[in-house]
């Protein structure tokens, strides 16, 4: 038989191929009648087993459970393997894909000009926490009502493998090379710098991982996620902190999340003493399960303690770590109109010449 | 749950439905590549071993496994299996040159079969390749059975039915044709080593209800009129006529009528349209042919005018389900409805029949006068003689009869080697990775996402005024690929290599149809319902591991898996891999091989 005359192509064939349309027959609509498959972006191009991915999943189910509307999100990312992830979810939603370390301005800008939106910034070690940490430092200082979420998997991955600026004290790379300096540990500079709402999670842990991401959806102001993400490829030896081995053995939840959305009544119940429950400005809830330790995310300095005091014993605090729902956003400490600015029109910003005798004559 | 133990040849058999499904267990995703690369050849020998008449079964086959075919749970309908097993044959080339010839010299076993239908010749295609001689018994002229006589030839052409009849008969069978057996004594005295019944069931069942008597010259059953109409005895049928019957037998009828002069054709069954035993194309077929099915009209007496047949007579009835749940046909109360009729061919049920097997032999029978027998290797109480077919456990399909064939064929052999014939020969299976390279598999995973394709039938105004012409055209070659390229390869496996998995979730996150779960181990009703998404669908297993780094296990649900292979392509370490599992049933030639 002639391969040519074969009418499409051989039976060998090179994947990757789309991943087929076929979707499980009893999967659910959510409230605005969209599949958790409609949430999805292209296919992946990161390595197979890469955390990102699942983080990308993560996002995807999040956002399918909250019922939001794609065309209501904007996703704005950086440069690095993190800086990928945008594509991989919501295709419907706004994108940006900015320069190295810069996005939280791009995301400054378009917050500033559209309120109304959902903003997801994706970012990794590299992008935040070295060539971006200016930038990072002042988007969390300035309040911007985001989520903003660090892929962090403690290794330069796309330049294969050299240390990030989260890598452990003690951690090896691939190759051996032992990292020397202590760690910038991304959670407790965000609470440092008055982030209101702080977690860390794991991405294999999606358990954990959904309800923080869709709180830190809901939550009004400056929710940061720092997700262990580890990189399969570079980074997942057992000499490193950030593989996946040593994340599944030391990752210690501080509380257990569930996220309860707006709409729904809370029916379930726990024992007295057993849970806190959290509302947030939107309505819905967080319900946190105490874990034995008796955890109060509501306190900045205990916050601290217990980030530091499980990582001297080689663990990782992850969950919900700190929660402020009493400071104002940037809009509000600006004293915004409610409209957004990119919604005024010409006659609002440019009202004329009396408009401005008048403003100018509050000065005189 | 404990972990699945995947060396179990049933485990991954099962997960290919349409094999699963299929009672002779034919390779169909196999075959269905072979037919998308053009090698049709191949394609037809897989089927040939397998089920011995591909063509004529592509064109006749009650297809149990395409409602079984995975296509129809992620997607509406299934492959059209039955349809490409048909394209195998028509575009093959010359096969002679592949087919096991019968030694010269013979093994010195002698083995009488019974009837010249599917199950006797699977046996000899399974027996003459070992050195049997086999004497072949049949009452008519020709060999095939139902096959030829109760298939209309616009259905099954004659040229196909022979070809694949004389694959098996030119092996060198003694064939004694147009010998009606009247004895078993008879020939249980001929000192075979072996006698195998494949004689079907021959007896149609008769409507006696009152004007019976004397009508009866325009009254005829089923199978016995369509056995007549293949031999030519009968060449034509009154105007008028009506069928009576809801089963496959009922729609030949009809159909043919239609063609031998029958101008009003109606088929009038008793319960509802939705209970009709006939399969769904055959059904529609008829309906193709402007032939009317009347349901709920229960037929009370034939009604003769000056000696002769002209109407018949039915009551209305509606359907209503009792508190038992039964269903009952319930009057309605309204005017009977006279249908006026020339004939009326009665298919509405056949039987075996076995007035020539003296009771005295030691083979027993049951009370309702069918033979007793070992279900597994169809033997009966006399250890020499062995049924199969229609003739063993009443009125089934060809391939039944052709699996039938081949566990008594096992039997035979394996008696006449003076084995145990209870302990049967393992399946032959194979499980071996498809991998390539890193994104690279030997099989095409790229599914289409068409709907099944029809096939083509030829104008309606000349095959119903010729009844040797095939009304189905069947698939050309471009539209054959697209219906292949459907198929999901439920035959390549996810196989899961618990050890090397690290629990990154690349496969829960990639699978299109969320088949993969890790979680805690719980005991199975309690684990389908925790799964990321149920498993709903009991007759299909829950593929687990063993427990993981975490303590907890993969739980796969391989109901809705389209066999993409996309877990294993995004597994980092190869825990997931996809690997091509070949199933065979042992045939005669496989048994006393240990």
């Amino acid at each position: 038989m002639q391969a040519e005359k074969y009418p499409r192509k051989t039976a060998a064939t090179m994947s990757y191929i789309n991943k087929p349309k076929f979707k499980h027959p009893q999967m659910q609509t959510n409230d605005i009648g969209l599949t958790r498959r409609d949430y999805e972006g292209t296919l992946t191009t990161l390595c197979g087993g890469c955390g990102h991915d699942s983080i990308s999943a993560a996002i995807i189910q999040a956002a399918a459970e909250m019922s939001l509307e794609p065309h209501r999100v904007a996703k704005i990312s950086g440069i690095g393997c993190s800086s990928k992830i945008p594509s991989y979810f919501l295709s419907k939603a706004h994108g940006f894909n900015s320069v190295h370390g810069r996005m939280p301005s791009v995301a400054t800008g378009a917050n500033i000009a559209n309120k109304e939106l959902y903003y997801v910034g994706v970012s990794g070690d590299g992008d935040s926490a070295s060539i971006g940490l200016g930038q990072f430092c002042h988007i969390v200082r300035r309040r911007i009502n985001m989520l903003y979420i660090v892929a962090n998997n403690g290794t330069y991955g796309l330049t294969k493998g050299q240390l990030s600026a989260t890598a452990d004290l003690g951690s090896r790379t691939k190759s051996g090379e032992e990292s020397q300096f202590d760690n910038i540990d991304m959670a407790t500079l965000a609470i440092e710098l008055g982030a209101s709402f702080v977690a860390r999670s794991f991405s294999g842990d999606k358990k954990q991982l959904i309800p923080l991401l869709q709180a830190g959806l809901s939550h009004k102001g400056f929710a940061f996620i720092d997700v262990i993400s580890p990189c399969v490829t570079f980074n997942n030896t057992d000499f490193s902190t950030h593989g996946y081995k040593n994340t599944w053995e030391n990752h210690i939840a501080l509380s257990e999340v569930d996220f309860v959305p707006m709409r729904e009544e809370i029916t379930t119940s726990y024992a007295a003493g057993k849970e806190k429950e959290i509302t947030l400005h939107d309505g819905s809830a967080i319900h946190l399960h105490k874990t034995g330790n008796d955890y109060d995310p509501t306190d900045k300095e205990n916050a601290m303690h217990h980030i530091n005091a499980h990582k001297k014993q080689g663990k990782i605090a992850t969950g919900l770590l700190y929660i402020n729902q009493s400071t104002a956003d940037l809009h509000e400490l600006q004293d915004t109109v409610d409209r957004p600015l990119n919604s005024l029109g010409d006659q609002e910003l440019c009202p004329g010449s009396k408009a401005l005798n008048d403003i100018n004559n509050t000065f005189r | 749950m404990k972990p699945t133990d995947i060396a179990d040849p049933d485990y991954f058999h099962k997960v290919v439905d349409c094999q699963w499904a299929c009672p002779a267990h034919t390779p169909v995703p196999e075959y269905i590549r072979l037919i998308a690369e053009k090698r049709y050849t191949d394609a037809y020998m897989i089927n040939w071993h397998s089920n011995v008449f591909p063509g004529i079964l592509g064109r006749t086959c009650d297809r149990p496994c395409e409602p079984a075919c995975r296509r129809g749970r992620v997607e509406e309908e299934p492959v059209a299996i039955c349809r490409l097993k048909t394209v195998a044959a028509d575009y093959k080339s010359d096969i002679t040159d592949l087919l096991p010839q019968a030694p010269k010299k013979k093994n010195g076993k002698r083995i009488a079969l019974i009837g010249a239908g599917p199950a006797s010749l699977t046996v000899a295609r399974d027996l003459l390749p070992l050195g049997y001689e086999i004497t072949l018994f049949e009452k008519d002229a020709l060999s095939g059975g139902a096959m030829r006589t109760q298939i209309p030839r616009f259905r099954l052409p004659a040229e196909v039915l022979d070809e694949e009849l004389n694959y098996i008969l030119d092996m060198g069978v003694n064939c004694r044709f147009g010998e009606e057996i009247t004895s078993m004594r008879d020939i249980l005295a001929e000192g075979y080593d072996a006698v195998f019944v494949g004689t079907g069931a021959p007896l149609g069942k008769w409507l006696d209800l009152p004007g019976h008597e004397e009508a009866k010259d325009n009254i005829h059953t089923g199978i016995e009129w369509l056995a007549s109409v293949a031999f030519e005895h009968i060449s034509s049928v009154g105007k008028n006529v009506l069928v009576l019957g809801g089963g496959n037998t009922a729609m030949d009828c009809c159909r043919t009528s239609k063609r031998i002069g029958g101008k009003e054709v109606s088929v009038v069954v008793r319960s509802g349209f939705e209970e009709m035993k006939a399969s769904p194309w055959e059904i529609e077929d008829a309906m193709n042919e402007d032939i009317p099915i009347l349901n709920f009209h229960v037929p009370k007496r034939y009604i003769v005018e000056n000696g002769k047949l002209v109407a018949m007579e039915f009551e209305k009835v509606r359907k209503e389900i009792d508190a038992n749940g039964r269903r009952q046909l319930i009057p309605t109360g309204e005017e009977p409805a006279i249908l006026p009729c020339d004939d009326v061919l009665c298919a509405i049920g056949q039987e075996n029949s076995f007035p020539w097997v003296e009771r005295d032999l030691g083979i027993e029978f049951d009370q309702w006068e069918v033979p007793v027998l070992n279900k597994s290797t169809f033997q009966s109480t006399h250890e020499k003689v062995f049924f199969g077919g229609d003739a063993a456990l009443g009125p089934d399909n060809i391939i039944t009869a052709v699996a039938h064939g081949h566990d008594a064929a096992v039997s035979i052999h394996l008696l006449c080697e003076k084995q145990d014939i209870t302990k049967r020969p393992n399946p032959l299976t194979n499980l071996s990775s498809q991998k390539m390279g890193i994104h690279q598999w030997s099989y095409d995973n790229d599914i289409s996402a068409d709907f099944r394709f029809a096939v083509p039938h030829a104008d309606k105004q000349v095959t119903l005024n010729d009844i040797n012409v095939e009304v189905e055209l069947g698939f050309d070659e471009q539209l054959a690929f697209n219906e292949t390229m459907r198929c999901l390869n439920c035959d390549v496996q996810t196989v899961f290599t618990d050890k090397l998995c690290i629990e990154c979730d690349a496969c829960v996150d990639i699978c299109p149809t969320d088949c993969i779960t890790f979680t805690q181990n719980q005991k199975e009703p309690k684990l389908r319902t925790n799964l990321l998404a149920p498993a709903e669908n009991d007759e299909q297993d829950l593929y687990v591991s063993d427990l993981l780094l975490t303590g907890r296990i993969m739980a796969k649900n391989e109901d809705l898996c389209l066999h993409c292979g996309l877990c294993a392509e995004r597994c980092p370490t190869n825990a997931w891999d996809m690997h091509k599992y070949l199933f065979n049933t042992a045939k005669a030639e496989n048994a006393c091989q240990s």
